[in-house]
């Protein structure tokens, strides 16, 4: 367990040889295997090569200018990395060593981070409580009999527990943020297109984004303007120049426009939870923040919409797992149409199956008007209230996620697990940026408080978060050791 | 319950069917029972008006970047590709065979 | 019963870009497989699509061939199913907004010039190839995935199957001097699907459809059309009903052949690609498209006729292909009589051509050959019997000048010469001589015959058929 406040601190550290890279490797790797048998946060533990990249940069020694040399980073199992077991949390891919990095990947690996495992998550990202991976599911740091969230599971159940101050994760519904929320810690998405998807491997392409996990809103600023960016790989990445998100963080929130829909408070919200954090919106005030109730009349339909559109385009992208090129392949193959249904069959687990069967059927002749251009259409209007809001409202604030994290095998029916999302999903519907920062706890567990920005304003999104947790001061972590 | 959206085993055997699915009669049954489920949740979409609403399908906010039509060799990547396949055989990716699906 | 037929083509053509139309893969044929692909062709998780500028482009242009309306704001689709040729089981397609639609082309059957529309223009991205053997397996070869296809698709203009041929035909023509595609169905860069029905004159709504799939030249299409159209009209004569049917044509028999009855349509569950941004056509990329075309056909004609004097007729023979018209221009610009080349190029070049069976670009002529070898024959260096020789040497890519120079084949056209060799021999044939002025035309045959065999055929046949009449008027 490191006892580092930020990334700065560490790479101070590394640059002065107060700790070796490779000293920091051992006790990473030591960390991480000490709590993996509780928490099961990771799917494949780079360690031969982490162990010799930190070789390598101590022969060198760290470059006092480049931030991240040297240090560990976990990096969510559905992104692409060379030469290494790369699964989605799926049998289907449970042999799969991809021949690219993704983006993200790449930029780590030319910053001189170390990608130090690859983290658990809900097989294909589908789900919010890892309990979907083929791997078994992560435990909650906080109380192992509980779920982590999801589908960001390992990656912040392991900076939660101080495994690696940071971490890569993907969101496509609330996948960073929920989790974030769960394990009490900083979890970042930002807008559809800042940050490449070349390498993700795919869940609802309109939805995914990548994004950062921290222990503090610095490191995850400065994590997120290290994976921002333009890339020619990806036709949707956004040209939008890239600020450097870590220096904008001032501290001063004064005149700040906060919206907080009442919509967010609604029905399925855990009453403690509505009352913690508005409770929390008194910080804001505090530093000059202005605050008034508002209303987003059709993000109600978010979680309906969402259910429609990403698995219809799950449907689609994952068709490309068949077997026949690469990752699993059933035995006792007769014929073609054997190879694709036994393979499939075997290779995707329940929920993946669900999914696909929901979206196939969205898509399919007869309910495509009904079902995904209906869904469509809600998108649209979801996507018009907050272009409404943000005329008047710089933020949008409320809580991550309905209730703090459930006892595994809580949510016995899909439509209830799926409620999970209710309150981050709308942001991945509107393609804006959004995370969760600890407020406090409920009942022992961490409660997250969920802020939603204007497209590629982040900055704004980011220094408010930044503020709020300064003031705030949660500076509680589980105790798992 | 609407009728609308109750799915009948039927169409769920259809369903798996493009999706390459197999499924027996009891995962059918539940498939049918959960699918029908979840299409009661989303079926809240109906209350929205959406008339003159356009349908949003791609969320980039520019459009298209087009690349230069230039090629670009990447020398062992065929290499690297085949060696991940599960069955090759000179340099192509063998299957079961697709005669008798359909061609010829 | 008299029957009207009803005909809709859809035709692939496969643009011949640098990369492939979602990838940088290059696009090349023949090479060994697999060897042309990237993890982006192989559908590999996580990859996206980066669409192509050029293939857009090359999709412009042949809109503006056809005369279509280009949709300048579009989007692609996603067109789901398995195949093992189809590494991420969809095709990205145009479904909604084609790339270009309403367009026309205009065909000459038989003197008759008749508009046929074109409903729709779209580009999409090609599939692998599979390969078969008899050992239970099939072969995948991705080479050819992500290739730029434009799929055009006719409105049902076409009321016979010799109008299709003409459609085909023009088609291509139009498509090849764009210079977009090689447009050859013999490997698979053309390809054409049709459907046809027929119905009693008079009535409104359609016959049933039968579609005849991967027929592999323009006339099996128009015979298996033939065949179909008759097949359907004795069904209905009988007090049958046509089924809607896929059937493919059989080369042997000349018949078409069932494959399979087409039951529901499939459901390609076909919605809009996220991957890939809308794709926006300014005016001035489209204008700078439209004033960068390659000269169409018409074009040429008119050039032909008004300015190099040539016939209707040999103006529309040379603008059948691209590279036979290319080839005259070229030719001509030697500065050689256009309608001297006009001529060899229908005679001894498309004679030539069709002996050895292969297209002008494959064959070892050039336009510079060819008006050398003109520009001896006007000189009257070489005789046209000496410019059979001649041609069949430019065939083999010799030069004319050098081979004339070579093979000691220039005409002796000295009068002199010519006139000491006439004297000899008449001065020993004197039968011949009083032969000739005994009205038997033979003779005259055998003294020019003596001439030649004594300059071994070199002598200029014009001149010593002059000099030989003044000899014996003489005598």
């Amino acid at each position: 367990m490191l006892d580092y406040k930020n990334v700065e601190e560490l790479h101070k550290d590394l640059v002065n040889k107060k700790i070796s890279v490779t000293e920091l490797v051992k006790e990473t790797l030591n960390s991480i295997k000490l709590h993996e048998s509780k928490l099961n946060a990771y799917i494949s533990i780079n360690e031969e090569q982490s162990l010799n990249m930190a070789a390598k940069i101590d022969k060198k020694g760290v470059n006092p200018d480049n931030l991240w040399e040297g240090i560990p980073i976990a990096v969510k199992d559905n992104l692409n990395t060379k030469g290494i077991l790369t699964t989605a949390a799926s049998k289907i891919l449970s042999n799969f060593k991809p021949i690219y990095d993704a983006t993200v990947v790449q930029k780590l690996k030319e910053a001189g981070a170390i990608i130090i495992g690859k983290t658990n998550l809900d097989e294909f990202a589908m789900g919010s409580s890892s309990e979907t991976s083929y791997y078994g599911a992560v435990h909650n740091p906080w109380d192992l009999e509980r779920v982590p969230g999801g589908s960001s599971a390992g990656s912040a159940a392991t900076v939660a527990s101080r495994d690696v101050l940071v971490s890569l994760g993907s969101d496509t519904g609330g996948s960073i943020r929920q989790p974030a929320a769960f394990n009490g810690v900083v979890g970042v998405k930002p807008t559809y297109g800042r940050v490449s998807r070349w390498g993700l491997i795919a869940f609802g392409s309109s939805f995914d984004q990548i994004g950062s996990i921290a222990t503090n809103v610095q490191d995850a600023a400065s994590l997120l303007t290290l994976i921002s960016g333009m890339d020619v790989k990806d036709a949707t990445s956004s040209s939008k120049k890239v600020p450097d998100f870590r220096q904008k963080l001032t501290g001063n929130i004064e005149g700040l426009r906060i919206g907080v829909p009442k919509e967010f408070f609604g029905d399925g919200v855990d009453p403690k939870i509505c009352s913690l954090i508005k409770d929390s919106l008194k910080v804001f005030k505090e530093q000059g923040a202005l605050i008034e109730e508002v209303s987003l009349p059709n993000s109600i339909y978010g979680i309906q919409a969402y259910y429609v559109l990403a698995p219809a385009e799950a449907s689609s992208n994952l068709q490309r797992f068949d077997g026949i090129r690469y990752g699993y392949r059933a035995d006792n193959i007769n014929n073609l149409e054997d190879l694709y249904v036994k393979t499939r069959t075997e290779g995707f687990g329940d929920e993946v199956k669900r999914r696909i069967m929901l979206g196939t059927y969205a898509l399919s002749a007869s309910s495509y008007e009904a079902f995904f251009i209906k869904a469509a259409k809600v998108r649209t209007l979801i996507i018009n209230d907050y272009k409404e809001l943000f005329k008047k409202y710089d933020i949008i604030v409320g809580p991550t996620t309905p209730s703090v994290a459930f006892k595994f095998g809580d949510k016995k029916d899909e439509t209830s697990m799926y409620m999970n999302d209710m309150l981050t999903v709308t942001a991945n519907i509107a393609g804006l940026p959004a995370m969760s920062v600890p407020a406090g706890l409920v009942d022992g567990l961490p409660v997250g408080l969920h802020i939603i920005g204007k497209p590629f304003d982040e900055v704004t999104l980011l220094n408010a978060g930044y503020t709020f947790e300064k003031i705030n001061n949660f500076n509680l972590k589980p105790n798992i050791d | 319950m609407s009728d609308l959206n109750s799915i009948s085993d039927e169409e769920v055997k259809h369903i798996a069917e493009l999706a390459k699915l197999s499924l027996n009669e009891e995962e059918t049954k539940k498939y049918s029972s959960e699918l029908t489920n979840i299409l009661n949740m989303i079926d809240s979409l109906n209350k929205v008006n959406t008339d003159d609403v356009k349908p949003t399908t791609n969320m980039s906010n520019e459009l298209a970047r087009l690349r230069e039509d230039k090629a670009v060799i990447n020398k062992g990547e065929c290499e690297a590709l085949l060696n991940n396949a599960p069955e090759i055989e000179n340099g192509f990716i063998k299957v079961p065979s697709i005669i008798n699906e359909e061609e010829k | 019963m008299n029957f009207e037929t009803t005909i809709g083509l859809e035709v692939h053509v496969e643009l011949k870009n640098n990369s492939k139309i979602f990838s940088p893969a290059p696009v090349r044929f023949g090479d060994d497989p697999n060897i042309n692909t990237n993890v982006i062709d192989w559908g590999y998780p996580g990859v996206l699509p980066t669409p192509n500028k050029g293939v857009i482009e090359y999709g412009m242009r042949a809109a503006v061939a056809l005369h279509a309306k280009i949709n300048q704001h579009t989007h692609f689709d996603r067109k789901n199913y398995f195949y093992p040729d189809n590494p991420k089981a969809y095709q990205i397609t145009q479904s909604d907004i084609p790339l270009a639609e309403n367009g026309w082309i205009e065909i000459n059957t038989n003197g008759n010039y008749k508009k046929i529309g074109i409903s729709e223009m779209h580009i999409e991205e090609d599939a692998g190839k599979n390969s078969h053997s008899d050992n239970g397996y099939s072969y995948v070869d991705l080479n050819r995935q992500g290739t730029a296809l434009i799929e055009i698709v006719s409105k049902p203009d076409i009321s016979s199957p010799e109008e299709a041929y003409d459609f085909l035909r023009t088609l291509r023509q139009r498509i090849q001097f764009t210079g977009i595609s090689d447009v050859k169905m013999a490997e698979g860069s053309m390809r054409v699907d049709v459907n046809i029905s027929i119905r009693p004159f008079g009535q409104e709504k359609y016959g049933t459809k039968t579609e005849l799939k991967n027929i592999n030249s323009f006339n099996f299409v128009r015979k298996g059309l033939e065949f179909e159209e008759k097949r359907q009209q004795q069904i209905l004569l009988r007090g049958g009903t046509i089924r809607p049917e896929t059937r493919r044509y059989d080369e042997n028999t000349g018949e078409t052949v069932l494959m399979r009855v087409k039951e529901n349509s499939e459901d390609y569950r076909y919605f809009p690609e996220p991957d890939i941004p809308d794709v926006d056509i300014s005016d001035d990329w489209l204008n700078s498209v439209i004033s960068s075309m390659p000269e169409m056909p018409e074009a040429r004609r008119k050039h032909y006729v008004d300015d190099l004097g040539l016939t209707d007729y040999d103006a529309m023979v040379l603008t059948q292909t691209k590279e036979m018209s290319d080839f005259f221009d070229e030719t001509v610009s030697f500065e050689v009589d256009p309608k001297l080349v006009s001529n060899y190029l229908q005679g001894d070049v498309n004679a030539y051509l069709n002996d050895k069976q292969v297209d002008l670009q494959d064959t070892k002529l050039t336009p510079k050959h060819l008006a050398d070898m003109i520009k001896l024959l006007m000189n009257e260096t070489i005789s046209s019997k000496m410019a059979k020789k001649v041609f069949k040497a430019i065939t083999n890519g010799e030069d004319p000048n050098e081979y004339v120079k070579k093979n000691n084949l220039s005409q002796i056209s000295d009068t002199n010469q010519l006139s000491e060799i006439i004297n000899n021999v008449l001065n020993d044939n004197e039968q011949s001589i009083i032969d000739y002025h005994n009205g038997k035309d033979r003779a005259l045959g055998f003294l020019v015959g003596q001439v030649m065999k004594l300059t071994h055929g070199q002598a200029n046949p014009k001149i010593v058929n002059k000099l030989l009449l003044d000899e014996l008027s003489k005598r």
